[in-house]
């Protein structure tokens, strides 16, 4: 008896705890809290020994496209264009690696704002979503409060600043109330930020606004340095950081479980001969909960239900499509009301058989009342 | 109270001056020629170095393959030359159209003021081809240049072929941000000039040119090519342009990096560098190159066909090939390849080459010396004649302790004239110095059995001779001069000096230089009371004249090729004659300021000595 029920028990813990396992399976496919994935690539520099800065920003444009996020989810910003410059022996390619290995231009590359349409004013109203209304959706970040944005900038830095377009510096502290306006309005669920330009740790110091994560190439004082130059195109390529971030994300494919604590070990000292830094304090969840794909991705979740779900009764009425819209009460002119009526002759008949058990019931002499 | 206004210590300060003047005066000039020969010292050079960001580093990939193939054009030239017997346009304008270019021509004729016996030539008519190269994707508002002389004779054919040979490679590359201009000019400078005249749309020498058909935007560079012979030794890059202008220091860093990177040997005014810099032979080889330099500069003509594009804001250098008696050479593959890689350099360009200095001076290739290293051996010897311009004030200011002659109230105004007499006189014969030689030449034919350069060299000799006669009749005029007059006019005069040096020595420090390191002495010390013969002597030692007869002397030994007295002289009297054909030519300012500024300030010293 005892032994029954110590099985009986066991079996319902275990039964228990399986149900409780396969349930809490969905909840870690929503333990990021998004449902969304945006980018914003930004490259501030033009002229042709700048190169390098529009070939990282499309590496990393292409890397994010590889990984599912679509062109209607990215604004991509490029200062200058490489591929039709005069100077360029190769027309129409911008190459990431030399011996010209791989053509991160492509051919279905769509950049949103170009040459000098790429301004602190555009960065920063497209941030923020102030944008006048003639402004095309292609050029929006169009994202909500379960997005993940990931923001990369490249460029010419400095301590506290990154100059665009030769003319104009973006300072660190207007960055951080650009994301503070963006927390505000509900515009992002995380933001993941990284930077790759010189002195590149002082743009996210002044951060201050919650689940931002943040990564640079460099400290402040030290120089971000270019990889490798090519000799038939005759200037640097790429610059280190994004270069060895393009070989990591290279390994990345939509399934990966590759994490935060993996990202921030690209490009250690050795190779990138700058110290990169990264902040995650603001950041709410645990770095090495956070997966690449979280921002350099758009993983479509499934959400796998164990549950029963009852559906209520059927609707009685039945509209047709075109009357479920406003517009029909525009083209009809009353509102359709269905009306009940009875079936034809059921009162009449209905009140002959009320009189008739009267009469019967209480006699005849009664009926002279009636008429 | 101040410094100046406290007159017990304005007192204090002024005997000061006077007592100390002249060895402050001497240190001074000791100070300036020891900073100058300084400046050649390597510790106080820097190393030169890329300014130019979009320049960058060397970082192309130089790939032209057909060096022997443009020897083989250079050839084909030197026949079609001969059997022209001058430009082979025909030939050119053919060759050029089967390279790819769009060909044009232009006709000059022009006529000198007076036969040049080192060319020989008197009336120029010829021609210059050029081809311009399309950029193929860029708009049509930058150029570069690159253009090799057509020379009489056997030299430049090499030039010319290693230019159709760069036409044909650049044809066949995309990468083009700027039009290309290949140019082949006639008689060497004066078609050179034609064609830049043409281009701007100026005139500014009188010649008379067909105007260009075709043309290519604004030029940013230009690179001349001088190769007579198949194979090379070294490259010589000749920086010194029209007035003594240099180019961007930033071209000479690109010729020295691709020289570095290609492995070719490179030499700036045909001398080879040293590392041995703390040795005597090392540092005196690099004053001798640095001299060279200062020497090229101050006779103020350009010095390969480069030289006339940098008035107009263009950077231009000639780049020579110097066969020389040496193992390793170099062929003209390698010498294309260079030139490419510069010319790649060169494309990548946004702005005109500006980052890096204009005016500097170099001891070698690998280094320089800046306006701001230089200027102060020039200030020193400035400062000599601001002091004594001082002294001669507080000389002037404070009356003298007995006054016997003359009363005091008859300083002031003939003390005006006194000055202006002299002034007016010593210019004048200037003038006559730089109008008489040339106008007067067929009058001195026709007396003088010599010829027409000689006429006018001749004429200008005598003139300035003539100039050293003047005092003794000045004085015999209309008044009597005053005791102290000669003071007035010796502050004038230093004054004058020094403004003049001064401008000078801004535009072209090296003439300011060697004219200040002659004439600051003579202005410092001259006095009517010095013994007469022998300052007399030591002026005309001095003088502006003497001074070019050095020059030349030093040059031929600082080119290792000494000459004798009468071969020098005869150097010297062609100098002359070259120097007042560049001015009438190209537009050049040393005979000029010699004749109209220099010579009369020298006159009113030589009045100042002879004094009465």
């Amino acid at each position: 008896m005892l032994a029954i029920f110590a099985v009986q028990l066991t079996l319902a813990v275990l039964v228990t705890s399986v149900f409780a396992c396969i349930q809490y399976r969905p909840l870690l496919f929503f333990s990021s809290g998004h449902t969304n994935n945006w980018a914003v690539l930004v490259c501030t520099s033009r002229f042709w020994f700048n190169y390098r800065h529009v070939a990282n920003t499309l590496s990393v444009y292409r890397s994010v496209k590889r990984l599912g996020i679509p062109d209607s989810h990215i604004v991509l910003m490029l200062a200058d264009d490489m591929a039709c410059n005069h100077r360029n022996p190769k027309p129409a390619t911008v190459f990431s690696h030399k011996n010209m290995e791989l053509n991160v231009y492509g051919d279905d590359v769509e950049v949103d704002y170009r040459g000098y349409e790429v301004t602190v004013e555009n960065f920063l109203r497209v941030l923020t979503g102030r944008l006048p209304p003639s402004t095309p959706r292609s050029k929006r970040l169009l994202s909500d409060d379960r997005s993940n944005i990931l923001i990369y900038l490249t460029g010419h830095g400095g301590n506290g600043f990154l100059k665009f377009q030769d003319s104009e510096e973006i300072s660190n502290v207007e960055l951080a109330d650009a994301f503070e306006q963006m927390w505000q309005k509900r515009r992002y669920n995380e933001l993941l930020f990284i930077i790759d330009t010189c002195q590149g740790a002082s743009m996210y110091e002044r951060f201050y606004s919650p689940n931002l994560m943040a990564l640079a190439s460099s400290q402040v004082g030290e120089d971000s340095l270019s990889h490798q130059p090519d000799l038939a195109i005759g200037v640097h390529l790429m610059d280190r950081y994004t270069f060895y971030l393009l070989e990591f994300l290279e390994d990345i494919h939509p399934s990966s479980k590759a994490n935060m604590n993996d990202l921030f070990k690209v490009c250690p000292k050795s190779q990138c001969v700058s110290t990169p830094g990264h902040r995650t304090d603001l950041f709410l969840r645990d770095p090495g909960s956070a997966l690449i794909t979280d921002f350099f991705g758009s993983v479509r979740k499934v959400e796998i239900t164990m549950e029963t779900i009852n559906l209520t009764e059927p609707i009685q009425q039945t509209y047709s499509y075109v009357d479920q819209l406003p517009v029909s009460e525009i083209i009809h002119q009353k509102p359709k009301q269905k009306d009940w009526h009875p079936p034809d002759g059921f009162i009449l008949g209905l009140w002959t058989l009320i009189l008739l058990v009267f009469f019967k019931t209480y006699g005849m002499k009664h009926l002279k009342h009636i008429f | 109270m101040g410094l100046l206004s406290d007159p017990n210590r304005r007192r204090a300060l002024i005997s000061l001056l006077t007592r100390l003047n002249a060895p402050i005066c001497v240190v001074c000039y000791m100070a300036g020629v020891a900073w100058f020969m300084g400046l050649a010292f390597e510790p106080f050079t820097l190393r030169t170095y890329m300014s130019e960001n979009a320049m960058g580093s060397t970082m192309v990939e130089e790939r032209f393959p057909a060096g022997e193939r443009a020897l083989g054009t250079g050839r084909e030239f030197s026949a079609h030359k001969k059997k022209a017997g001058g430009m082979p346009v025909d030939w050119l304008v053919k060759t050029m159209q089967s390279r790819g270019l769009e060909v044009f021509t232009q006709r000059f004729s022009r006529r000198l003021p007076f036969p040049d016996e080192d060319k020989e030539r008197y009336m120029v008519k010829g021609t210059n081809v050029y081809g311009i190269l399309r950029a193929p994707r860029a708009p049509r508002t930058e150029a570069l240049v690159l253009s090799a002389p057509c020379s009489p004779g056997d030299d430049n054919n090499q030039a010319v072929g290693v230019l159709l040979g760069l036409a044909q490679y650049f044809r066949n590359q995309v990468f083009w941000a700027k039009d290309i201009i290949f140019l082949v000019n006639e008689h060497d400078l004066i078609g050179m000039q034609a064609w830049l005249e043409g281009y701007h749309h100026t005139n500014t020498t009188g010649m008379d040119w067909s105007p260009l058909q075709g043309r290519g935007g604004s030029i940013q560079a230009a690179l001349s090519l001088e190769l007579s012979s198949d194979v090379v030794t070294s490259l010589d890059l000749v920086l010194e342009g029209l007035n003594g202008q240099l180019p961007n220091l930033d071209l000479a860093n690109l010729f020295y990096a691709f020289c570095q990177k290609i492995g070719v040997l490179c030499t700036t005014q045909g001398k080879l560098q040293r590392n041995d810099w703390d040795s005597v032979s090392g540092y005196s080889h690099a004053v001798q190159t640095m001299m060279l330099m200062v020497m090229k500069q101050a006779s103020g003509r350009p010095w390969g066909d480069h030289g006339l594009f940098l008035r107009y804001h263009i950077e231009a250098a000639t780049i020579k090939g110097i066969n020389s008696f040496r193992q390793y050479k170099t062929d003209a593959t390698t010498i294309g390849r260079l030139l490419e890689g510069m010319y790649r350099k060169l494309n990548n360009l946004l702005e005109r080459l500006h980052q890096s200095y204009f005016f500097y001076l170099m001891p070698s290739l690998s280094h320089f010396v800046s306006i701001g290293y230089y200027m102060p051996a020039f200030g020193l010897l400035a400062l000599i004649l601001l002091l004594r311009a001082l002294d001669l004030w507080i000389q002037l200011a404070t009356p003298p302790t007995f006054n016997l002659n003359p009363p005091p109230s008859q300083m002031s105004s003939p003390g005006v004239l006194s000055v202006l007499t002299p002034l007016v006189i010593s210019h004048l014969t200037g003038v006559a110095l730089y109008t008489l030689p040339i106008h007067f030449q067929e009058i001195a034919v026709e007396h003088f059995p010599v010829s027409e350069t000689e006429a006018v060299v001749l004429t200008a000799i005598a003139v300035y001779t003539a100039g050293l006669a003047l005092p003794h009749n000045t004085h015999r005029g209309l008044f009597v001069p005053p005791f102290n007059g000669w003071k007035v006019l010796k502050l004038v005069a230093v004054l004058y000096l020094a403004v003049l040096l001064g401008c000078t020595a801004l535009i072209n420090f090296s003439l300011g230089f060697i004219l200040a390191l002659t004439l600051v002495p003579v202005a410092a010390f001259v006095t009517p009371d010095v013994p007469k013969a022998l300052s007399a002597f030591i002026m005309v030692i001095l003088s502006p004249a003497c001074t070019l007869l050095f020059s030349v002397f030093l040059f031929q030994e600082l080119q290792e090729m000494p000459v004798s007295f009468l071969d020098g002289w005869m150097l010297y009297l062609s100098v002359i004659s070259q120097g007042i054909l560049d001015h009438a030519l190209y537009g050049s300012l040393v005979y000029p300021l010699v004749a109209l500024l220099v010579y009369p300030c020298w006159l009113l010293f030589w009045n100042i000595l002879f004094w009465k």
